[in-house]
Protein backbone atom coordinates (compact mmCIF):
# COMPACT_ATOMS: atom_id res chain seq x y z
CA UNK A 1 0.00 0.00 0.00
CA UNK A 2 1.25 3.35 -1.00
CA UNK A 3 1.76 6.34 1.89
CA UNK A 4 -0.99 8.11 -0.34
CA UNK A 5 -3.12 4.85 0.24
CA UNK A 6 -2.10 4.41 4.28
CA UNK A 7 -3.26 7.70 4.18
CA UNK A 8 -6.41 7.70 2.54
CA UNK A 9 -7.62 4.17 3.86
CA UNK A 10 -6.44 4.84 7.81
CA UNK A 11 -4.86 7.99 8.82
CA UNK A 12 -7.82 10.71 7.43
CA UNK A 13 -10.57 8.49 8.78
CA UNK A 14 -9.26 7.95 12.06
CA UNK A 15 -8.61 11.67 11.72
CA UNK A 16 -11.90 12.58 11.17
CA UNK A 17 -13.61 10.26 13.75
CA UNK A 18 -11.14 11.42 16.93
CA UNK A 19 -11.90 15.01 15.31
CA UNK A 20 -15.32 14.37 15.46
CA UNK A 21 -15.58 13.86 19.46
CA UNK A 22 -14.55 17.07 20.59
CA UNK A 23 -16.59 19.34 17.87
CA UNK A 24 -19.27 16.95 19.45
CA UNK A 25 -18.11 17.52 22.87
CA UNK A 26 -17.23 20.55 23.58
CA UNK A 27 -20.65 22.07 22.19
CA UNK A 28 -22.60 20.07 24.30
CA UNK A 29 -20.44 21.10 27.50
CA UNK A 30 -21.53 24.73 26.03
CA UNK A 31 -25.43 23.39 26.23
CA UNK A 32 -24.90 21.97 29.99
CA UNK A 33 -23.38 25.16 30.59
CA UNK A 34 -25.89 26.93 30.10
CA UNK A 35 -28.64 24.42 31.48
CA UNK A 36 -26.78 24.57 34.85
CA UNK A 37 -26.91 28.60 35.17
CA UNK A 38 -30.82 28.71 34.05
CA UNK A 39 -31.17 25.51 36.49
CA UNK A 40 -28.62 25.33 38.88
CA UNK A 41 -29.63 21.92 38.68
CA UNK A 42 -25.96 20.23 40.17
CA UNK A 43 -26.30 17.62 37.25
CA UNK A 44 -25.89 20.08 34.77
CA UNK A 45 -22.64 20.55 35.84
CA UNK A 46 -21.40 16.69 36.15
CA UNK A 47 -22.30 16.65 32.77
CA UNK A 48 -20.25 19.39 31.61
CA UNK A 49 -17.05 18.21 33.72
CA UNK A 50 -16.93 14.99 31.61
CA UNK A 51 -18.13 16.40 28.41
CA UNK A 52 -15.32 18.58 28.43
CA UNK A 53 -12.77 15.70 29.77
CA UNK A 54 -13.85 13.23 27.09
CA UNK A 55 -13.36 16.26 24.65
CA UNK A 56 -9.57 16.94 25.63
CA UNK A 57 -8.84 12.93 25.63
CA UNK A 58 -10.09 12.41 22.07
CA UNK A 59 -9.12 16.03 20.95
CA UNK A 60 -5.41 15.51 22.33
CA UNK A 61 -5.47 12.55 20.08
CA UNK A 62 -6.76 14.46 16.96
CA UNK A 63 -4.24 17.23 18.18
CA UNK A 64 -1.17 14.35 16.85
CA UNK A 65 -3.08 13.89 13.67
CA UNK A 66 -3.32 18.04 13.16
CA UNK A 67 0.21 18.33 13.71
CA UNK A 68 1.83 15.33 11.90
CA UNK A 69 -0.70 16.50 9.26
CA UNK A 70 0.83 20.76 9.26
CA UNK A 71 4.77 19.36 9.69
CA UNK A 72 4.02 16.99 5.91
CA UNK A 73 1.39 19.44 4.25
CA UNK A 74 2.71 23.10 5.52
CA UNK A 75 -0.46 24.51 3.95
CA UNK A 76 -1.99 27.58 5.78
CA UNK A 77 -5.55 25.69 6.35
CA UNK A 78 -3.65 23.22 8.49
CA UNK A 79 -2.10 25.61 10.23
CA UNK A 80 -5.58 27.57 10.86
CA UNK A 81 -7.01 24.03 11.63
CA UNK A 82 -3.92 23.04 14.07
CA UNK A 83 -3.89 26.80 16.08
CA UNK A 84 -7.37 26.35 16.74
CA UNK A 85 -7.75 23.30 17.70
CA UNK A 86 -4.68 23.82 20.36
CA UNK A 87 -6.41 27.21 21.45
CA UNK A 88 -9.83 25.18 22.00
CA UNK A 89 -7.60 21.90 23.71
CA UNK A 90 -6.08 24.80 26.34
CA UNK A 91 -8.88 26.98 26.87
CA UNK A 92 -10.87 23.62 27.24
CA UNK A 93 -8.33 22.00 30.01
CA UNK A 94 -8.45 25.42 31.94
CA UNK A 95 -12.31 24.97 31.48
CA UNK A 96 -12.14 21.55 32.96
CA UNK A 97 -10.54 23.05 36.30
CA UNK A 98 -12.86 25.70 36.21
CA UNK A 99 -15.31 22.72 36.29
CA UNK A 100 -13.41 21.11 39.12
CA UNK A 101 -14.74 23.90 41.60
CA UNK A 102 -17.46 23.59 43.62
CA UNK A 103 -21.12 24.19 42.97
CA UNK A 104 -22.09 27.55 41.05
CA UNK A 105 -18.04 28.33 40.97
CA UNK A 106 -17.83 25.15 38.61
CA UNK A 107 -19.51 27.15 35.86
CA UNK A 108 -19.64 30.72 36.26
CA UNK A 109 -19.37 33.49 33.95
CA UNK A 110 -16.11 32.52 33.28
CA UNK A 111 -16.84 29.10 32.63
CA UNK A 112 -19.52 29.33 30.22
CA UNK A 113 -17.58 31.78 28.29
CA UNK A 114 -14.65 29.46 28.08
CA UNK A 115 -17.13 26.93 27.02
CA UNK A 116 -18.58 29.71 24.19
CA UNK A 117 -14.63 29.81 22.90
CA UNK A 118 -13.94 26.41 22.62
CA UNK A 119 -17.05 25.62 20.91
CA UNK A 120 -16.03 28.24 18.05
CA UNK A 121 -12.30 27.47 17.71
CA UNK A 122 -12.89 23.76 17.53
CA UNK A 123 -15.82 24.20 15.28
CA UNK A 124 -13.41 26.24 12.79
CA UNK A 125 -10.99 23.11 13.61
CA UNK A 126 -13.59 21.00 12.21
CA UNK A 127 -14.45 22.65 9.28
CA UNK A 128 -10.74 23.59 8.31
CA UNK A 129 -9.84 20.24 8.34
CA UNK A 130 -13.04 18.67 6.87
CA UNK A 131 -12.91 21.61 4.11
CA UNK A 132 -9.19 20.42 3.44
CA UNK A 133 -10.46 17.00 3.04
CA UNK A 134 -12.89 17.95 0.31
CA UNK A 135 -10.33 20.01 -1.54
CA UNK A 136 -7.32 16.77 -1.13
CA UNK A 137 -9.72 14.73 -3.81
CA UNK B 1 1.34 35.68 8.09
CA UNK B 2 1.71 31.98 9.44
CA UNK B 3 4.17 33.29 11.93
CA UNK B 4 2.30 36.04 13.24
CA UNK B 5 -0.76 33.42 13.65
CA UNK B 6 1.75 31.03 15.24
CA UNK B 7 3.55 33.74 18.13
CA UNK B 8 -0.40 35.15 18.54
CA UNK B 9 -1.86 31.56 19.53
CA UNK B 10 1.55 30.88 21.42
CA UNK B 11 0.70 34.14 23.51
CA UNK B 12 -2.66 33.12 24.22
CA UNK B 13 -1.55 29.63 25.42
CA UNK B 14 0.58 31.65 27.92
CA UNK B 15 -1.38 33.46 28.70
CA UNK B 16 -4.39 30.98 29.42
CA UNK B 17 -1.90 28.67 31.53
CA UNK B 18 -1.13 31.35 33.81
CA UNK B 19 -4.66 31.91 34.48
CA UNK B 20 -4.73 27.67 35.56
CA UNK B 21 -1.72 28.37 37.76
CA UNK B 22 -1.99 27.44 41.45
CA UNK B 23 -3.08 29.68 44.60
CA UNK B 24 -1.61 31.68 47.03
CA UNK B 25 0.32 31.19 50.08
CA UNK B 26 -1.48 31.79 53.33
CA UNK B 27 -0.42 35.24 55.59
CA UNK B 28 1.30 34.78 58.70
CA UNK B 29 -0.10 37.93 59.80
CA UNK B 30 -3.42 36.63 60.09
CA UNK B 31 -4.60 35.68 63.41
CA UNK B 32 -6.28 32.29 62.70
CA UNK B 33 -7.60 31.56 65.96
CA UNK B 34 -9.77 32.62 68.68
CA UNK B 35 -13.30 34.17 68.85
CA UNK B 36 -12.48 37.01 65.91
CA UNK B 37 -10.41 35.33 63.23
CA UNK B 38 -8.78 37.52 60.57
CA UNK B 39 -10.96 36.54 57.62
CA UNK B 40 -9.16 37.01 53.90
CA UNK B 41 -10.86 37.76 50.73
CA UNK B 42 -12.17 34.52 49.03
CA UNK B 43 -9.27 33.48 47.12
CA UNK B 44 -10.47 30.63 44.70
CA UNK B 45 -7.91 29.07 42.33
CA UNK B 46 -8.54 27.08 39.52
CA UNK B 47 -6.29 24.40 40.42
CA UNK B 48 -6.92 23.79 44.16
CA UNK B 49 -4.22 23.70 45.98
CA UNK B 50 -3.28 20.06 47.60
CA UNK B 51 -0.08 19.45 49.29
CA UNK B 52 0.15 16.24 50.72
CA UNK B 53 2.77 15.13 53.50
CA UNK B 54 3.79 12.10 52.31
CA UNK B 55 3.56 9.72 55.53
CA UNK B 56 6.91 8.36 57.04
CA UNK B 57 7.40 6.26 60.21
CA UNK B 58 8.70 7.26 63.08
CA UNK B 59 11.91 5.64 63.22
CA UNK B 60 11.80 4.90 67.22
CA UNK B 61 11.10 8.73 67.95
CA UNK B 62 8.24 9.80 69.78
CA UNK B 63 5.56 13.29 69.26
CA UNK B 64 6.96 16.80 71.23
CA UNK B 65 5.19 17.25 74.54
CA UNK B 66 5.58 19.88 77.05
CA UNK B 67 8.28 19.91 79.96
CA UNK B 68 7.24 17.54 82.94
CA UNK B 69 5.33 15.41 80.30
CA UNK B 70 6.34 11.94 78.86
CA UNK B 71 5.14 10.50 75.66
CA UNK B 72 5.11 6.72 75.05
CA UNK B 73 2.89 4.46 72.54
CA UNK B 74 0.12 2.95 74.63
CA UNK B 75 -0.63 0.28 71.90
CA UNK B 76 0.84 -0.09 67.84
CA UNK B 77 -0.63 -1.94 64.63
CA UNK B 78 -4.07 -0.87 65.04
CA UNK B 79 -6.48 -1.01 62.50
CA UNK B 80 -7.18 2.85 61.35
CA UNK B 81 -7.95 4.12 65.62
CA UNK B 82 -10.28 7.15 65.68
CA UNK B 83 -12.26 8.06 68.84
CA UNK B 84 -11.38 6.36 71.89
CA UNK B 85 -13.36 6.21 75.52
CA UNK B 86 -12.42 6.09 79.20
CA UNK B 87 -14.77 3.75 80.75
CA UNK B 88 -15.53 4.51 84.62
CA UNK B 89 -13.32 1.55 85.46
CA UNK B 90 -10.14 3.05 83.16
CA UNK B 91 -10.48 0.60 80.63
CA UNK B 92 -10.28 2.54 77.03
CA UNK B 93 -12.12 1.69 74.03
CA UNK B 94 -10.46 2.51 70.76
CA UNK B 95 -13.01 2.65 67.78
CA UNK B 96 -11.17 1.19 64.46
CA UNK B 97 -12.37 1.70 60.92
CA UNK B 98 -12.71 3.80 57.49
CA UNK B 99 -16.16 4.57 55.80
CA UNK B 100 -17.73 6.13 53.46
CA UNK B 101 -18.87 5.37 50.13
CA UNK B 102 -19.68 8.14 48.15
CA UNK B 103 -19.28 7.53 44.20
CA UNK B 104 -16.91 10.12 42.32
CA UNK B 105 -19.12 12.24 40.86
CA UNK B 106 -17.04 14.18 38.20
CA UNK B 107 -13.32 13.54 37.26
CA UNK B 108 -12.17 15.69 39.94
CA UNK B 109 -13.48 13.10 42.54
CA UNK B 110 -11.66 10.55 41.11
CA UNK B 111 -8.47 12.51 40.74
CA UNK B 112 -8.75 14.04 44.38
CA UNK B 113 -9.10 10.52 45.51
CA UNK B 114 -5.91 9.22 44.17
CA UNK B 115 -4.03 12.48 45.70
CA UNK B 116 -5.61 12.38 49.53
CA UNK B 117 -5.06 8.51 49.20
CA UNK B 118 -1.05 9.08 49.28
CA UNK B 119 -1.81 10.67 52.59
CA UNK B 120 -3.37 8.02 54.67
CA UNK B 121 -2.49 4.65 56.07
CA UNK B 122 -2.73 1.73 53.55
CA UNK B 123 -4.15 -0.76 56.72
CA UNK B 124 -7.23 -1.41 56.00
CA UNK B 125 -9.73 -0.44 58.75
CA UNK B 126 -10.73 -2.82 61.60
CA UNK B 127 -14.10 -1.82 61.80
CA UNK B 128 -13.51 -3.12 65.37
CA UNK B 129 -13.26 -2.04 69.03
CA UNK B 130 -9.97 -2.99 70.56
CA UNK B 131 -10.21 -2.81 74.52
CA UNK B 132 -6.85 -1.84 76.36
CA UNK B 133 -6.34 -1.95 80.56
CA UNK B 134 -3.52 -0.54 81.99
CA UNK B 135 -4.67 -0.78 85.93
CA UNK B 136 -1.83 -0.04 86.83
CA UNK B 137 -0.57 3.11 84.90
CA UNK B 138 2.65 1.96 83.85
CA UNK B 139 1.86 2.79 80.42
CA UNK B 140 1.82 -0.56 78.95
CA UNK B 141 -1.50 -2.57 79.14
CA UNK B 142 -1.22 -5.28 80.30
CA UNK B 143 -4.50 -6.79 78.74
CA UNK B 144 -5.28 -6.17 75.05
CA UNK B 145 -8.32 -7.74 73.22
CA UNK B 146 -11.21 -6.66 70.09
CA UNK B 147 -14.00 -5.81 72.56
CA UNK B 148 -16.42 -6.31 69.32
CA UNK B 149 -15.58 -6.56 65.56
CA UNK B 150 -17.73 -7.01 62.59
CA UNK B 151 -19.11 -3.03 62.71
CA UNK B 152 -19.72 -0.88 60.10
CA UNK B 153 -16.93 1.97 60.15
CA UNK B 154 -17.18 2.26 64.07
CA UNK B 155 -16.68 6.15 65.52
CA UNK B 156 -18.11 8.06 68.05
CA UNK B 157 -18.02 5.94 71.28
CA UNK B 158 -20.60 6.54 74.66
CA UNK B 159 -21.10 4.66 77.93
CA UNK B 160 -23.73 5.13 80.51
CA UNK B 161 -25.34 2.75 82.46
CA UNK B 162 -24.90 -0.80 81.68
CA UNK B 163 -25.01 0.67 77.54
CA UNK B 164 -22.29 1.02 75.05
CA UNK B 165 -23.38 2.79 72.17
CA UNK B 166 -21.29 2.76 69.38
CA UNK B 167 -22.03 5.11 66.32
CA UNK B 168 -21.38 3.80 62.94
CA UNK B 169 -21.24 5.14 59.82
CA UNK B 170 -24.94 4.64 59.25
CA UNK B 171 -26.86 3.82 61.97
CA UNK B 172 -26.16 4.24 66.76
CA UNK B 173 -26.20 1.07 67.69
CA UNK B 174 -26.43 0.14 71.76
CA UNK B 175 -24.66 -3.45 73.68
CA UNK B 176 -25.36 -4.27 77.02
CA UNK B 177 -22.37 -3.99 78.93
CA UNK B 178 -20.83 -3.38 82.00
CA UNK B 179 -17.46 -1.88 82.92
CA UNK B 180 -14.60 -4.70 83.16
CA UNK B 181 -16.37 -7.40 80.25
CA UNK B 182 -13.46 -7.92 77.90
CA UNK B 183 -15.67 -9.04 75.30
CA UNK B 184 -19.47 -8.53 74.14
CA UNK B 185 -21.22 -12.07 72.92
CA UNK B 186 -24.65 -10.75 72.59
CA UNK B 187 -25.81 -8.71 69.41
CA UNK B 188 -25.93 -5.11 68.87
CA UNK B 189 -29.10 -3.23 69.20
CA UNK B 190 -30.07 -0.73 66.70
CA UNK B 191 -31.06 2.74 68.30
CA UNK B 192 -31.70 4.94 65.44
CA UNK B 193 -30.25 4.67 61.67
CA UNK B 194 -28.46 7.60 60.89
CA UNK B 195 -28.09 9.12 57.19
CA UNK B 196 -25.65 6.89 55.23
CA UNK B 197 -27.00 7.90 51.41
CA UNK B 198 -23.51 8.97 50.07
CA UNK B 199 -21.86 9.62 53.03
CA UNK B 200 -19.46 11.85 51.79
CA UNK B 201 -18.47 12.87 55.65
CA UNK B 202 -19.13 9.59 57.62
CA UNK B 203 -17.91 10.06 60.44
CA UNK B 204 -20.49 9.68 63.18
CA UNK B 205 -19.39 11.63 66.56
CA UNK B 206 -20.85 10.57 69.68
CA UNK B 207 -21.64 12.26 72.95
CA UNK B 208 -24.06 11.42 76.10
CA UNK B 209 -25.27 14.43 78.27
CA UNK B 210 -23.73 15.00 81.61
CA UNK B 211 -27.44 13.63 83.67
CA UNK B 212 -26.97 10.81 81.32
CA UNK B 213 -30.44 11.26 79.94
CA UNK B 214 -29.39 11.85 76.17
CA UNK B 215 -27.36 10.81 73.06
CA UNK B 216 -25.51 13.76 71.25
CA UNK B 217 -24.88 12.54 67.72
CA UNK B 218 -22.87 14.90 65.16
CA UNK B 219 -23.76 14.35 61.21
CA UNK B 220 -21.51 15.57 58.67
CA UNK B 221 -22.06 17.41 55.39
CA UNK B 222 -23.08 15.09 51.73
CA UNK B 223 -20.62 17.42 50.50
CA UNK B 224 -18.27 20.67 50.52
CA UNK B 225 -20.59 22.88 49.45
CA UNK B 226 -23.61 21.71 48.20
CA UNK B 227 -21.91 20.45 44.98
CA UNK B 228 -24.21 16.61 45.64
CA UNK B 229 -26.99 19.03 45.17
CA UNK B 230 -28.89 20.09 48.12
CA UNK B 231 -31.47 16.93 47.82
CA UNK B 232 -28.76 15.28 49.55
CA UNK B 233 -28.11 17.17 52.42
CA UNK B 234 -31.40 16.60 54.37
CA UNK B 235 -30.14 15.83 57.77
CA UNK B 236 -26.89 16.39 57.00
CA UNK B 237 -24.51 19.29 58.61
CA UNK B 238 -26.33 18.34 62.00
CA UNK B 239 -26.63 17.64 65.54
CA UNK B 240 -28.79 14.94 66.83
CA UNK B 241 -30.08 14.76 70.31
CA UNK B 242 -31.90 11.06 71.58
CA UNK B 243 -33.68 10.54 74.27
CA UNK B 244 -32.33 7.67 75.48
CA UNK B 245 -35.75 6.46 76.88
CA UNK B 246 -38.11 6.84 74.44
CA UNK B 247 -35.68 6.78 71.20
CA UNK B 248 -36.87 10.32 70.57
CA UNK B 249 -34.97 12.22 68.60
CA UNK B 250 -34.51 16.11 67.44
CA UNK B 251 -31.91 18.34 65.13
CA UNK B 252 -30.53 20.55 67.69
CA UNK B 253 -28.63 22.50 65.16
CA UNK B 254 -28.32 22.87 61.86
CA UNK B 255 -25.70 24.34 59.00
CA UNK B 256 -22.82 22.88 61.53
CA UNK B 257 -20.98 21.44 58.83
CA UNK B 258 -18.65 18.28 59.74
CA UNK B 259 -19.07 18.07 63.78
CA UNK B 260 -16.37 15.65 63.84
CA UNK B 261 -16.04 15.41 68.03
CA UNK B 262 -18.47 15.93 70.36
CA UNK B 263 -17.89 16.39 74.49
CA UNK B 264 -19.42 17.88 77.82
CA UNK B 265 -17.74 20.89 79.19
CA UNK B 266 -17.53 19.50 82.75
CA UNK B 267 -18.42 23.39 84.74
CA UNK B 268 -21.20 23.83 82.83
CA UNK B 269 -22.47 20.18 81.19
CA UNK B 270 -22.79 22.14 78.19
CA UNK B 271 -22.52 20.46 75.02
CA UNK B 272 -19.63 21.53 72.91
CA UNK B 273 -17.75 20.48 69.17
CA UNK B 274 -15.09 20.77 67.09
CA UNK B 275 -16.45 21.15 63.64
CA UNK B 276 -14.58 20.73 60.26
CA UNK B 277 -15.48 23.74 57.61
CA UNK B 278 -15.37 24.18 53.66
CA UNK B 279 -12.60 23.94 51.56
CA UNK B 280 -11.57 25.52 48.19
CA UNK B 281 -12.21 29.36 49.41
CA UNK B 282 -8.11 29.97 49.52
CA UNK B 283 -5.53 28.52 52.09
CA UNK B 284 -6.93 30.88 54.69
CA UNK B 285 -10.64 30.11 54.65
CA UNK B 286 -12.23 28.85 56.60
CA UNK B 287 -11.41 28.00 59.33
CA UNK B 288 -11.96 25.04 61.56
CA UNK B 289 -14.11 25.46 65.09
CA UNK B 290 -14.80 24.88 68.21
CA UNK B 291 -18.45 25.80 69.63
CA UNK B 292 -20.87 25.27 72.20
CA UNK B 293 -23.67 23.79 70.25
CA UNK B 294 -26.50 26.16 70.88
CA UNK B 295 -29.86 24.50 70.96
CA UNK B 296 -31.45 25.97 67.67
CA UNK B 297 -28.58 27.28 65.97
CA UNK B 298 -28.05 27.39 62.83
CA UNK B 299 -23.90 27.99 61.95
CA UNK B 300 -24.43 29.05 58.53
CA UNK B 301 -23.57 25.44 55.81
CA UNK B 302 -23.66 25.94 53.19
CA UNK B 303 -25.03 29.21 52.53
CA UNK B 304 -22.53 31.15 55.11
CA UNK B 305 -19.34 30.89 56.88
CA UNK B 306 -18.00 32.21 60.28
CA UNK B 307 -21.60 33.54 60.75
CA UNK B 308 -22.79 36.10 58.02
CA UNK B 309 -19.93 35.64 54.89
CA UNK B 310 -21.72 35.06 52.02
CA UNK B 311 -20.34 31.62 50.30
CA UNK B 312 -20.54 32.45 46.72
CA UNK B 313 -20.54 29.32 45.17
CA UNK B 314 -24.11 28.41 46.97
CA UNK B 315 -27.09 28.82 44.47
CA UNK B 316 -29.97 29.75 44.94
CA UNK B 317 -28.41 31.82 47.31
CA UNK B 318 -30.65 32.15 50.66
CA UNK B 319 -31.00 35.60 52.16
CA UNK B 320 -33.42 34.31 54.79
CA UNK B 321 -31.12 31.55 56.14
CA UNK B 322 -27.66 33.87 55.78
CA UNK B 323 -29.50 35.98 58.11
CA UNK B 324 -30.15 33.55 60.65
CA UNK B 325 -26.49 32.13 60.58
CA UNK B 326 -24.31 32.49 64.00
CA UNK B 327 -20.67 32.73 64.43
CA UNK B 328 -19.08 30.01 66.18
CA UNK B 329 -17.35 30.49 69.56
CA UNK B 330 -13.22 29.99 68.63
CA UNK B 331 -11.85 29.20 65.51
CA UNK B 332 -8.91 26.49 65.55
CA UNK B 333 -7.24 27.55 61.76
CA UNK B 334 -7.91 26.70 58.83
CA UNK B 335 -7.72 23.31 57.23
CA UNK B 336 -6.52 21.81 60.72
CA UNK B 337 -9.02 19.37 60.05
CA UNK B 338 -10.28 18.77 63.85
CA UNK B 339 -11.59 15.29 64.72
CA UNK B 340 -10.90 15.07 67.87
CA UNK B 341 -11.88 16.76 71.47
CA UNK B 342 -12.40 16.15 75.49
CA UNK B 343 -11.93 18.28 78.23
CA UNK B 344 -9.77 18.02 81.59
CA UNK B 345 -11.34 17.15 84.08
CA UNK B 346 -10.90 17.39 88.09
CA UNK B 347 -8.29 19.63 88.01
CA UNK B 348 -6.96 18.00 84.56
CA UNK B 349 -2.98 17.90 84.56
CA UNK B 350 -3.34 21.31 87.20
CA UNK B 351 -1.24 24.49 86.07
CA UNK B 352 -1.51 25.87 82.58
CA UNK B 353 -3.37 22.43 81.62
CA UNK B 354 -6.20 22.50 84.74
CA UNK B 355 -9.30 23.47 82.48
CA UNK B 356 -9.21 23.41 79.31
CA UNK B 357 -10.16 21.31 76.21
CA UNK B 358 -7.37 19.23 74.02
CA UNK B 359 -8.12 18.98 70.26
CA UNK B 360 -6.78 16.38 68.42
CA UNK B 361 -5.89 18.19 64.94
CA UNK B 362 -5.95 15.45 61.68
CA UNK B 363 -3.70 17.98 59.75
CA UNK B 364 -4.30 19.64 55.97
CA UNK B 365 -3.91 18.58 52.64
CA UNK B 366 -5.39 21.41 50.33
CA UNK B 367 -3.16 24.45 51.32
CA UNK B 368 0.54 24.60 50.56
CA UNK B 369 1.44 25.69 54.22
CA UNK B 370 0.46 22.34 55.65
CA UNK B 371 -1.85 22.86 58.96
CA UNK B 372 -2.81 20.91 62.18
CA UNK B 373 -1.00 17.78 62.80
CA UNK B 374 -0.43 18.47 66.36
CA UNK B 375 -2.82 18.47 69.51
CA UNK B 376 -3.63 21.83 70.58
CA UNK B 377 -4.61 23.00 73.75
CA UNK B 378 -7.62 25.17 74.36
CA UNK B 379 -7.66 27.16 77.76
CA UNK B 380 -11.55 27.21 79.34
CA UNK B 381 -12.49 29.91 82.11
CA UNK B 382 -15.68 29.86 83.25
CA UNK B 383 -17.17 27.31 81.00
CA UNK B 384 -15.65 29.24 77.95
CA UNK B 385 -12.21 29.58 75.88
CA UNK B 386 -10.20 31.64 77.00
CA UNK B 387 -6.76 32.49 75.80
CA UNK B 388 -5.13 31.40 72.45
CA UNK B 389 -4.53 27.97 71.54
CA UNK B 390 -1.39 26.57 72.89
CA UNK B 391 0.53 23.76 71.03
CA UNK B 392 0.49 20.26 73.36
CA UNK B 393 1.62 17.63 71.28
CA UNK B 394 3.60 18.24 68.01
CA UNK B 395 6.35 16.43 65.88
CA UNK B 396 3.66 14.52 64.12
CA UNK B 397 5.20 16.91 60.84
CA UNK B 398 8.73 16.91 60.69
CA UNK B 399 10.98 17.65 57.35
CA UNK B 400 7.19 18.22 54.96
CA UNK B 401 6.18 14.31 56.15
CA UNK B 402 3.94 13.49 57.96
CA UNK B 403 4.86 10.63 61.08
CA UNK B 404 1.38 10.67 62.30
CA UNK B 405 -2.01 12.41 61.80
CA UNK B 406 -4.02 12.85 65.57
CA UNK B 407 -7.52 12.22 65.45
CA UNK B 408 -9.21 11.23 68.93
CA UNK B 409 -7.94 12.43 72.21
CA UNK B 410 -9.48 11.43 75.70
CA UNK B 411 -8.50 12.78 78.89
CA UNK B 412 -8.28 10.22 82.04
CA UNK B 413 -9.28 12.65 85.09
CA UNK B 414 -8.22 9.31 87.28
CA UNK B 415 -4.83 8.59 86.18
CA UNK B 416 -3.92 11.82 84.85
CA UNK B 417 -3.20 10.90 80.97
CA UNK B 418 -3.77 12.12 77.45
CA UNK B 419 -4.49 9.57 75.13
CA UNK B 420 -4.09 10.59 71.57
CA UNK B 421 -5.19 8.40 68.36
CA UNK B 422 -2.42 8.19 65.99
CA UNK B 423 -4.68 7.00 62.51
CA UNK B 424 -1.36 6.92 60.28
CA UNK B 425 0.98 5.36 62.51
CA UNK B 426 -2.14 2.97 63.77
CA UNK B 427 -0.55 3.75 67.22
CA UNK B 428 -2.39 5.57 70.46
CA UNK B 429 0.06 7.92 72.37
CA UNK B 430 -0.06 8.26 76.00
CA UNK B 431 0.90 11.18 77.61
CA UNK B 432 1.38 11.74 80.96
CA UNK B 433 3.47 14.13 83.47
CA UNK B 434 6.61 12.94 84.78
CA UNK B 435 6.73 10.77 87.59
Amino acid sequence: MSTHGLSGAVIRPLHGLLLAFPIALFTFALFTDIAYLRTAEIQWTNFSAWLITGALVFGGLAGVFSIVDFVFGRSRRALIHLVALALAWVLGLVNAFKHSQDAWSSVGAFGVILSILCTILVLVAGWTAYAARESVR
Amino acid sequence: MNKNLLAASAATLAMALTVASCGNASDPKLNQTGATPDLPQVNETLVPAMKISPPAGWNGETPTVPAGFTVSAFATDLKIPRQMLVLPNGDVLIAEGRGGHAPPLRPKDVIAGVIKKQGNTKIKGGNRITLLRDANNDGIPELRTVLVENLDAPYGLAYVDGSLYVAEQGALVRFAFQPGQTGIATPAERVTELPSRINHHWTKSLTVSADGTKLYVGIGSNSNVGERGMAAEEERAVVWEIDRATGARRTIATGIRNPTALAIEPTTSLLWSVVNERDELGPQLVPDYLTQVKDGAFYGWPYSYWGQNRDPRVMPQNPEMVAKAIAPDYALGSHVAALGIDFARNGGFGGSFANGAFIGMHGSWNRQDPSGYKVAWVPFNGGRPAGPPVDFATGFLKNGEARGRPVGVAFDPNKRVLLVADDLSNTVWRIAPTQ
